[in-house]
């Protein structure tokens, strides 16, 4: 069976102006939103606070959750259904409690009061105190900075600068998508989203190094067609592997997003925005820089070489 | 059959073999026999899959050298005294130094002598001279200062060690961290709360002298006389459960500490089936104890922990038997988690909690049953396509993916590695990458079909040709799952540690395992037409 016929030549690199309208486009939204929302919300991982997740015999809802723990007069309260049912709450809060009286033991005998002994289990509680917070902001941010280091020096090993220049390019512009994709919906970011925007990293630059080692390849069998027409021969070669593998990615974490839990949810969907991103920057935006640079640097050299016989 | 294709054939089937038998305790939990249970551990499950506490406390090490100073300066003003200086008074100066104050240049060379032999640990600093006072300054040496903080985090780390070991949890882990951490793992713990008490208590007991003649009325008006402090006495009522609170004033030097005692245990007292921690002191501590309550009959002494007085009896006569107790209102719960800290030993400084994280067993189960399923259902859906897509070396490349989980699943539990759930993400994502591989050779395999070679060129130059693409591609992944790892904290880890380990199979089964199956049939049955 194949989707792709193997003599498929669709023009790519022609339609390369729209992607960079495109690409621009959806960077410009997830930055306004951003910008509106005042940067990423952070999880309690980076932001600090407490995360009580509690199951109650009985549905409920948010409203009398808020209600019930009003004693507290806890700042930055907000009550999350967690999952499909409305028995499963997620309680978060900016407070910490650093001494030894803890928050959650307090969250679970005031609602206990409201709603009765026995009808409350806490299923998980996470504290994570201001500085600790910071550190592992700090650490997220590092990590996806030596990562692309890493990734620099790999590719500009195995093949040339540009292609590095041009796969990093696509890289933060994967990233910055995923993050402006996560800012509109409302989603936060936590330790394990910085863990799934490095496995992002990870895919793109997998499916752009496909496409570069093709590219690489038809460069010296097709030198004589021109770079713009070796980087569209190759897109198109390696096309049917692209959807594919794509697709199966996406098969297992829509399975992981649909049956994966709620814990793993927000996860899920960034891998998900991640590897839809990538795929489209793999095929538009690495190759398409690359074509840019070519250009640059023939007109760069074209401009050279009529100073030069002008002199 | 080549000899190349039997090796490789049997160096798989090995690998296999190894694979089986180290996942054997992880699926069969019982009736293997002890060797192989010995050699093979089943598969580390992470907090979050079996639920537990995953807690970062923070030694207040400033806390550490300002009792540190306390007693320094308690040292001094007994050392003065015992010379015959006479001083008008040693105080704290601000966060690391203290002061001794006397009234002339001789008394002030005196001091600087005692203290330079003393105290070889403290700088002296300039002298202030302040209204007819001369005022001798010192503060601890800076390197003084970081072993002080050093060795109390050392010794908070042993501390809790005992403590968690008393509290009887299973493969508890204790870490020094930097920045003063302290991270401790409780796996399967199901009383948090309990846990937190136990581990946050400084547990600093001190035998304090009620000061009779001080009114607690008068000192919560703010009228302390020097040397007392005003503390509580907590007294829960039995019938109600009312926790009151009782001012008391005591003399501030405390006369004997909870560093001497040698053992404490819970006992019950018959008459009110109320139950009390009986505390016996070492040697040095019971002369103390005989020499303190001697001194002292008819006065009462205040047991106080943590700076609360949880009784006050009347020596009502000479102890010298070296044993001491506390009553108090506690459960008999308190009282015993009360014994283990006594004799656990004291904190050398508070903790306070930086990080907690705990799990319910329920939630694991759960995160455990989901993360299968999605696995079994992603994993499926894969087989399918790849089924659909290439027919019978689609067939091969699902061999090779099944093929691919176990050897993952092995190699976790050589490793010893911990599974999370984070983790189990990172073994489907795997799922979903490493078909790629063999989309690359299969592709290729078709490319080179089209241009007319033979199915056995075409699977060799298909191989060769999809060979150094498949590194490339995998080798980055890689580096960003190092980086992951490296930075890892707890379940983020697991994720970077089941895709490292993912990728490095999958390169196995995609392109080694599946190579020889093809050579296999391209061999044995002589195909004329691949079927991909």
């Amino acid at each position: 069976m194949e989707f792709i016929k193997p003599d498929i030549n669709l023009d790519f690199i022609g339609k390369r102006k729209i992607a960079l309208i495109f690409s621009a486009l959806l960077i410009l939204v997830g930055l306004v939103s951003l910008v509106v929302k005042g940067g990423p919300s952070y999880g309690i991982d980076f932001a600090g606070g407490t995360l009580v997740q509690i199951k109650f015999v009985e549905a409920t809802d948010p409203a009398r959750i808020k209600e019930a723990l009003a004693p507290l007069t806890l700042g930055g309260l907000t009550v999350q259904q967690f999952g499909d049912e409305a028995n499963e709450f997620l309680v978060r809060a900016q407070e910490t409690s650093g001494a030894m009286e803890s928050l959650s033991r307090n969250i679970k005998t005031t609602l206990e009061t409201r709603y009765g002994a026995g009808q409350v289990d806490v299923r998980r509680t996470e504290m994570v105190g201001p500085q600790v917070g910071k550190d592992l902001r700090q650490k997220g941010l590092f990590a996806i900075f030596y990562a692309m280091i890493g990734i620099l020096v790999y590719v500009t090993w195995r093949f040339e600068f540009r292609f590095a220049v041009a796969a990093i390019i696509a890289l933060l512009h994967d990233v910055i998508i995923t993050l402006g994709v996560f800012s509109l919906f409302g989603k936060e970011i936590d330790l394990p989203i910085i863990a799934a925007f490095l496995a992002i990293i990870g895919y793109s630059l997998n499916d752009t190094i496909i496409v570069c080692d093709r590219i690489r390849e038809n460069m010296g069998r097709h030198a004589k067609d021109g770079f713009a027409a070796i980087v569209n021969r190759s897109i198109n070669e390696t096309l049917s592997r692209t959807l594919l593998t794509s697709g199966t990615t996406l098969i297992v974490v829509l399975a992981l997003f649909v049956f994966g839990g709620g814990v793993i949810h927000n996860f899920a969907f960034a891998l998900l925005v991640g590897i839809l991103i990538g795929t489209y920057s793999s095929i538009y935006v690495a190759s398409a820089l690359l074509i840019f640079w070519d250009d640059y640097r023939a007109r760069k050299g074209a401009l050279a070489g009529a100073k030069g016989g002008a002199a | 059959m080549s000899k190349s294709i039997k090796l490789r054939g049997g160096l798989i089937l090995l690998v296999l073999l190894v694979s089986l038998a180290s996942l054997a305790p992880t699926v069969i939990r019982e009736g293997l026999p002890s060797w192989w249970t010995e050699s093979f551990d089943p598969i580390h499950l992470g907090l979050d899959l079996q639920g537990g506490m995953h807690l970062v406390l923070g030694v207040e090490v400033d806390k550490a050298v300002e009792s540190r100073l306390d007693s320094t300066i308690d040292q001094t003003e007994t050392l003065l005294r015992e010379k015959d200086i006479i001083f008008k008074r040693v105080s704290r100066r601000a966060g690391d130094g203290l002061a001794v104050t006397v009234y002339d240049q001789a008394a002030g060379s005196q001091v600087d002598a005692i203290m330079a032999e003393s105290f070889p640990n403290l700088e002296a600093l300039t002298v202030t001279d302040e209204g007819g006072y001369i005022q001798k300054n010192y503060r601890l040496s800076d390197r003084e200062i970081d072993e002080i903080k050093d060795y109390a985090v050392r010794q908070a780390l042993e501390t809790l060690r005992n403590r968690v070991d008393q509290f009887g949890v299973s493969e508890p882990t204790l870490q020094r961290q930097s920045g003063n951490r302290i991270l401790i793992q409780l796996p399967g713990v199901d009383d948090p709360q309990r846990a937190i008490d136990l581990l946050g208590k400084t547990a600093r007991l001190e035998f304090k002298m009620v000061a009779e003649d001080v009114n607690p009325q008068d000192a919560l008006q703010g009228n302390l006389p020097p040397g007392t402090e005003l503390l509580y006495e907590r007294r829960v009522d039995k019938s109600t459960g009312a926790v009151s609170e009782i001012p008391l004033v005591v003399q501030t030097k405390t006369v004997l500490t909870g560093d001497l005692l040698s053992d404490a245990q819970v006992r019950i007292d018959t008459r009110y089936n109320d139950p009390y921690v009986a505390m016996d002191f070492n040697a040095v501590g019971a002369k103390r104890f005989d020499q303190i309550t001697a001194a002292n009959v008819g006065k009462r002494m205040a047991i106080v922990l943590d700076d609360t007085v949880y009784s006050a009896p009347v020596i009502r006569e000479r102890i010298s038997g070296g044993s001491a107790q506390v009553s108090g209102s506690f459960s008999e719960q308190e009282a015993t988690d009360l014994a283990i800290v006594l004799r656990a030993g004291s904190l050398p400084a508070p903790v306070t909690i930086l990080e907690d994280r705990t799990v319910g067993p329920s939630l694991g189960l759960d995160s455990i049953n989901k993360g299968i399923f999605s696995v079994l259902i992603g994993g499926a859906l894969v087989v399918l396509l790849m089924l659909v897509y290439y027919n019978l070396s689609g067939l091969v490349a699902n061999l090779a993916l099944i093929l691919n989980l176990v050897f993952i699943m092995a190699l976790l539990s050589l490793f010893k590695a911990t599974l999370t759930l984070p983790g189990i993400a990172g073994i489907v994502l795997t799922v979903g990458m490493a078909v790629d591989a063999n989309v690359l050779i299969f592709e290729r395999i078709r490319e080179e079909l089209r241009l007319g070679k033979t199915p056995r060129n075409a699977v060799d130059s298909g191989y060769a040709k999809a060979f150094v693409t498949i590194i490339d591609a995998n080798v980055t992944t890689l580096i960003a799952a190092l980086v992951l790892f490296q930075f890892g904290t707890g379940a983020v880890k697991g994720f970077a540690v089941t895709l490292s380990i993912g990728i490095l199979a999958s390169l196995f089964t995609a392109i080694f395992v599946t190579r020889v199956l093809f050579d296999f049939f391209l061999e044995r049955r002589q195909v004329k037409r691949l079927s991909i």
